[in-house]
Parts: C-alpha cells; structure tokens; sequence
C-alpha cells in the first residue's frame, strides 16, 4: 500500500478508499458529506412542518404524517445531521491542532463513522416500509411503547446503532488527546477547540451509556414483550424521561461546546489577539459540563417530581448561566481591541453571540419551575432550543467549515458567496424563531398537527414560514458556494487566514501522514510565538525518520453493516418469528469480521526517511 | 531495569516490590478478614437494618483495596484514570440517587 504516487485515481479506486479509509482527514470528509445529506433532508422536513403550519387549518399534509415529520426532524437533525457535522470538524481539527500524526485508534474512528452511517440509513428506510417513528424525537413512553406500526422500532435500533458510533468516537478522542500531544503541548496550552473537544467527548462517554440502557429497555418493551414502560405490569414510564435527559441534556453541551471552543479559535485568529481570560474559558467549559449533569430534570418540571426536586433543578439550571456568561463576556473581550477582519467564519461568529445569547434568556426564563407550567410544550419551547441550536451548532458549523475549508480541501470557499449565504439564513432565522416565543406565550402547542383561524396565531405562523424559506435560501446559496469552489479547485496555502494554532503551519490539505517531524510546541498559539519570535516555522521536535502509519481497513464497514442487517431481523421478528434468522447472520456478520480483526495482526506500515525527504505524499 | 545493572538501584527496586508485596499480602488478608465478617452477620442474623449498611461500606472499602493495591492505582501517572473513575461514579450515583428519590419513593 504505497500512497507514495500522486496520480489520479479512477473513481473506483477513490470510492475503495474512502470505504476503507482510516485517515483521520479522510473519516472527517466522510462525516461531512453523510451528515450534510442528513442535513438537508432534515431540512426538506422541516420546510414540510413549515409549509403544513403556514396558513391555518390546512391539509398539505395528513396528520400522521406530520407526527412522522416532526419526529423526524428532530431525531435526524440531532443524531444524524448536528452530531457528524460536529464530528466532522474534531476530525479534521483536532488532530492537527495538538500536533498528531492520527487519532489514537484510526480502526474504530472508521468503526465509528460507518456505525453512526448505517444507524442513520437505518432510520431514514423507515420512510419507505410503511412509516417513520411518529413518537416524537424524545420517544416518550407510553406513546411510544404503544405506537402501532414499525417506526418507533426503526429509531430504537437506528438511534442504537449510531449512538454505538458516537460513544466510540467519544472515547477516540478523549485518548487521542490525553496521549498524543506534540511534546509541548500541556493541557493549559491546547487551542479551545481541543479543550472543549475534550470536555465534550467526556459528555459523550458518561451521557451515552444512559441513551443506550433507555433505548434497550425500550427494545425489550417493543419488541420481546418485557413491561419496564408500563404502570400495569408494576413498570413505571417515568423512568424512559429520566433516562433520556440524563443523555439528553449533555447531548446539547455536546453540540454545543465544540462550537464554543471554535468560535473562541476563531475570534482570536481574526481579531489578531490572544483569547481573552484562555484560563478562564477553559474553565467554564469545564463547569459547564459538570453542570451539565445535574439540570436533567428541568425537561420535567411538569411531570410531577414535586417542589423540592423542581427547585433543585431549576437552581442548578441557572447557575449553568454562569459559566456561560463568563464565555459570552470572554468573547466581547478577544474582540475588543483587536484588529477584526470580517471575514466569513467571523460574520457567522459575531452573529451567534447575540443569537445564542437571546436563546439563553429564553433558557433562563424556562428554568423557572414555576413559570414553566406556563411555558411547557409551547411553541416558546421550540423557539428557545432552536435558538441555541441553530444560534449555536448551525451557525457555529458554517463558521468552522468556511475556516477549516482548506484543511479539508486545501481549496477557499468563496467569501463573497459565503456572505451571500449568511444574510438571508441570519434574517430567515430570526423571523422563523423569534416570533415563535409569542407564539408559545398566547398558548400555541408543539407538535400540533394544525391551528385554527382566528386565534391571532395566523400572521405569526406565516412570518415563521418565510422564514423558513430565507433560511432555504441561505442554505442553497452555501451549496452552491462548495459546488462553485470544488469546480474552480484553486489551491491554497497551508495559512490562508494568518492562523495560530498548529494546524495551519502545514500545507493545505495536509499530508497524510499529518506532519514530518512533530513540531514542539512553545507556548499558546504556538504558530503565532513562532511568527513573532521565531522564523515563522514551528521548530521540529525530532529528527527525520520514518512515520509509522495504520493500514486501510474494510473490517469496520463491513462490521457496522452486519448490525444493520441484524436491525431489520430485530425490528421484524415481532411479525414472524423467521426474521430472527436475519438477526442471526447480521451478528455472525458483525461477531465474525470482530473475530478476524482479533486474530489477524495488521501491524501497519511505515513511510520512510528517504521518501519523505523526496516528499512523498505532499501532492 | 533487565539493563541497569546498578547495585543500589536494584536495591532500591528490590525494596520497593518487597514493600509493595506486603501492602498486596495485608489487603489480601482484610479483604478475606471482610468476606468472613460480612457472612458472620448474615448467619449471625443481626438486625438487616445494620447487617445490610456495613455491609456495603466494607465493599466500598474492598473496591477501594481492589483498585489501589491489585490495579496500582496508587502509582505515578494514574491521575486522569483516577478522575474518570470517580466522574463515572459520580453520574451513577447522581441517577441512582434520583431514581430513588423522585421515582420509587
């Protein structure tokens, strides 16, 4: 296997790649790309759920199957667009950013892509065998455990499947980072990027195992006729709720806190200026995701836990504002002063503080217990969360995709058509959710089919719904923005933005071997000590010698495969006892690629000195 | 160490196993000395409102044993894995905690 040659590669040969591919670079193109499909068609729901509450009283769709979209919506952009895009960026930045050659374990971050992929596949199919989870994306119980049909099954097996993914992704990066610091590289020193990548994967390894027991509980309940849901078999349904905001609530930090440390990257590149109060940032995030842990149950205030545990938990929401504000303040900080460039990624910075920051009222507002009988599954509900997630993972993602485009391509989108974008998605966004705090305060529900004319809500709606397209639009024009930029294929340098972490002290797209010799880190922001006080170039820690690099793998494709296959064998034994021979061979499939991984020894291959010295695998 | 051929550093080591050995051998023997006691209790039949809390503390105590003196976690460099044992504890107690609380009570 020698990438030594840089010559074109037939499709074919390109597509055997990608699936088995074990570059960290590589893995986070392909997360890219499957939680950008994902994406869209989260959005075709939702634009479905706008045009169905444009008017009032309408019937563009039937109201089963606006259970299945909104379900739908809100399960895929979650799971299946939010978490990969996230990943898709650790990917490709953390790597680099802490001086590594590959993440600590290059098999299971491949494992944990195609996991994530045919769990989502999984779930979409469902659309086409008779129906989509129609539950809602939180899957409550009993609704759930009593929905008639196959759908609900189809998420918990997709949602399992994927979430098996994303906890081995999690766990991937918490060793990469701990163990593969360039020499230099303290934790005090890592950009925030790396920190909150930390922090989240944490969130990932203790909030998922939750998600996990919920979903086979919930398993059991449908599928082998266990009774943990229901009250009438001694059961109890209330425990489906906890455990699904004990992962609940980290999930949003884990969307979340990424974004926070790649605003940080950025506001500092681009105001020319050290991260105000670094230490402090850090932690915050850290507080934040302890904290994180300890508000589940303001999902519930309604449910009925009582007084004493509603104050507990609405107390421990607000003090979440703490910390978030002294990122917040930080922020406004970095930018004080500097020398701002608005470039792209910082246009969609600076408008997700105030974005993100109207969301977080509206999240302090909902942590009051008692006005949250008030508030509870309205349409002030939906707006809040849309405004932190939109607000912060969306735009948070456009911003880290602009800024990383080079390190994934090693070409620029355009800045004209990425501003282009950011108007219409930034307006269309503020006019879809804005409104909708008033329309949850004069007493709309979430998740209703259709509203009734005359009710002061038809205006609001309609607002809501142009929206919606503004944000279309923007979206489009973004999509138009990379097909525009890959045709063109101009390259780039390895620091287009005058950066100052490490990923931009080599070329774009990097090598696939990263760096040729790891680069000792200096201080923060060691590419910018280096320009200041040395030569520009990041000093290396170690003669040239030959790189060790891991051997493509098809065993993790092939393993997630055979869950897929067993899923369908799982979900439709219920109807016939033969489908649990296709259970049986998806998991020989799985156990059996497991047990070749185990007993062949694949010990990699390495580079060596006198091919890189000739620059192989430079392009 | 197979290559430092260094007398006082082979002493030094030597010692060092040998302490670490009996530290493994005392453990051992309380660990037994606590399985012993707690069956005791039961057959003893002390009142389950007693019998059922020492219990459980001498096997917090025995996991603590377990994971200090057999899993070395009181050598060097164990620190980060020290911090997620106990973030991991800390969130299953938390659940545990209220799911008795607020669920079955």
């Amino acid at each position: 296997m020698s990438t030594a040659t840089a010559q074109k590669k037939g499709f074919g040969a390109t597509l055997w790649d990608y699936l088995t591919t074990v570059d960290h670079k590589k893995i986070a193109i392909l997360y890219l790309v499957a939680g950008g499909i994902f994406f869209l068609a989260g959005g075709l729901e939702a634009m479905l759920i706008r045009i169905q509450l444009a008017v009032p009283d309408n019937d563009f769709v039937s109201a089963g199957l606006y259970n299945q979209l909104i379900t739908m919506h809100g399960t895929t952009m979650i799971f299946l667009a939010a978490m990969p895009l996230i990943f898709a960026l650790m990917n490709i930045a953390v790597p680099l950013q802490i001086g590594a050659r590959d993440v600590a374990f290059p098999f299971l971050n491949s494992l944990g892509f195609w996991l994530f992929f045919f769990g989502g596949v999984l779930l979409n199919v469902s659309w086409f065998t008779g129906g989509a989870p129609d539950a809602g994306w939180t899957a409550y119980a009993p609704l759930s455990t009593t929905s008639p049909g196959h759908g609900v099954d189809y998420y918990v097996m997709g949602l399992q499947i994927s979430g098996a993914g994303t906890l081995i992704g999690g766990i991937n990066f918490l060793v990469t980072i701990v163990n593969m610091r360039a020499p230099g590289m303290t934790y005090m020193r890592m950009p925030l990027f790396t920190w909150t990548a930390f922090v989240t994967s944490v969130l990932i390894l203790f909030a998922f195992p939750a998600l996990t027991v919920g979903l086979f509980l919930m398993m059991f309940d449908r599928m082998f006729g266990a009774n943990f849901f229901d009250p009438q078999m001694g059961g109890n349904h209330v425990i489906w709720e906890h455990l699904f905001w004990i992962f609940g609530h980290p999930e949003v930090y884990i969307l979340v806190l990424p974004i926070f440390g790649l605003f940080s990257d950025i506001i500092s590149t681009f105001s020319k200026k050290r991260l105000f109060g670094y230490s402090a940032m850090v932690f915050a995030v850290v507080l934040i995701g302890f904290l994180g842990f300890m508000v589940w149950a303001h999902h519930m205030f309604t449910t009925g836990l009582g007084p004493v545990a509603n104050s507990i938990f609405a107390i421990a929401t607000m003090a979440i504002a703490v910390p978030t504000g002294i990122k917040i303040f930080n922020w406004i900080f970095t930018m004080w002063g500097g020398s701002i460039r608005m470039t792209t990624p910082m246009l969609w910075t600076v408008a997700f503080i105030p974005s993100f920051t109207l969301g977080g009222f509206g999240g302090v507002m909902l942590a009051a217990a008692a006005a949250d009988y008030q508030y509870h599954d309205t349409y002030f509900v939906v707006a809040h969360f849309h405004y932190v997630i939109v607000g912060g993972v969306v735009f948070g993602v456009f911003a880290g995709l602009h800024y990383w485009w080079p390190k994934f391509f090693g070409t620029m989108l355009s800045e004209k058509l990425g501003k282009l974008a950011f108007w219409p998605f930034f307006i269309g966004f503020h006019l879809t959710f804005f409104i909708q705090h008033f329309l949850g305060l004069m007493g709309m529900p979430r998740r209703y089919w259709k509203f009734l004319p005359n009710q002061d809500l038809d205006l609001g709606n309609l607002v809501s719904t142009i929206g919606a397209f503004l944000m279309a639009i923007g979206a489009v024009i973004f999509l138009i923005n990379v097909i525009v930029t890959s045709v063109k294929g101009e390259k780039v340098s390895g620091d287009p933005w005058d950066g100052r972490t490490l990923e931009w002290s080599i070329p774009s797209p990097p090598p696939f071997y990263n760096f040729t010799q790891t680069p000792l880190v200096r201080g923060l922001d060691p590419l910018w000590i280096e320009k200041r006080q040395g030569n520009g170039k990041m000093t290396p820690a170690e003669p040239l010698g030959d790189i060790h690099m891991p051997n493509n793998s098809f065993i993790p494709f092939v393993m997630s495969l055979g869950l897929f296959i067993a899923g369908f064998g799982f979900i439709y034994q219920v109807d016939d006892k033969n489908w649990l021979i296709v259970g049986i061979a998806g998991m020989l499939i799985t156990l059996g690629s497991m047990f070749v991984r185990s007993v062949k020894d694949d010990l990699g291959y390495h580079i060596h000195k006198e091919d890189l010295e000739k620059g192989a695998g430079s392009e | 160490m197979a290559k430092n051929t260094n007398s006082t550093s082979y002493e030094f080591y030597k010692q060092k196993n040998k302490e670490e050995m009996k530290y493994q051998l005392i453990t051992f023997a309380l660990m037994i000395i606590f399985t012993l006691v707690s069956f005791g209790m039961v057959i003893a039949e002390y009142n389950p409102m007693f019998t059922i809390p020492v219990i459980i503390l001498l096997a917090c105590v025995q996991v603590g044993f377990q994971l200090y003196y057999f899993m070395h976690m009181s050598h060097k460099g164990h620190g980060l894995p020290a911090l997620f044992l106990y973030s991991g504890v800390f969130v299953a107690l938390l659940t545990v905690l209220a799911m008795v609380t607020i669920v079955w009570w």
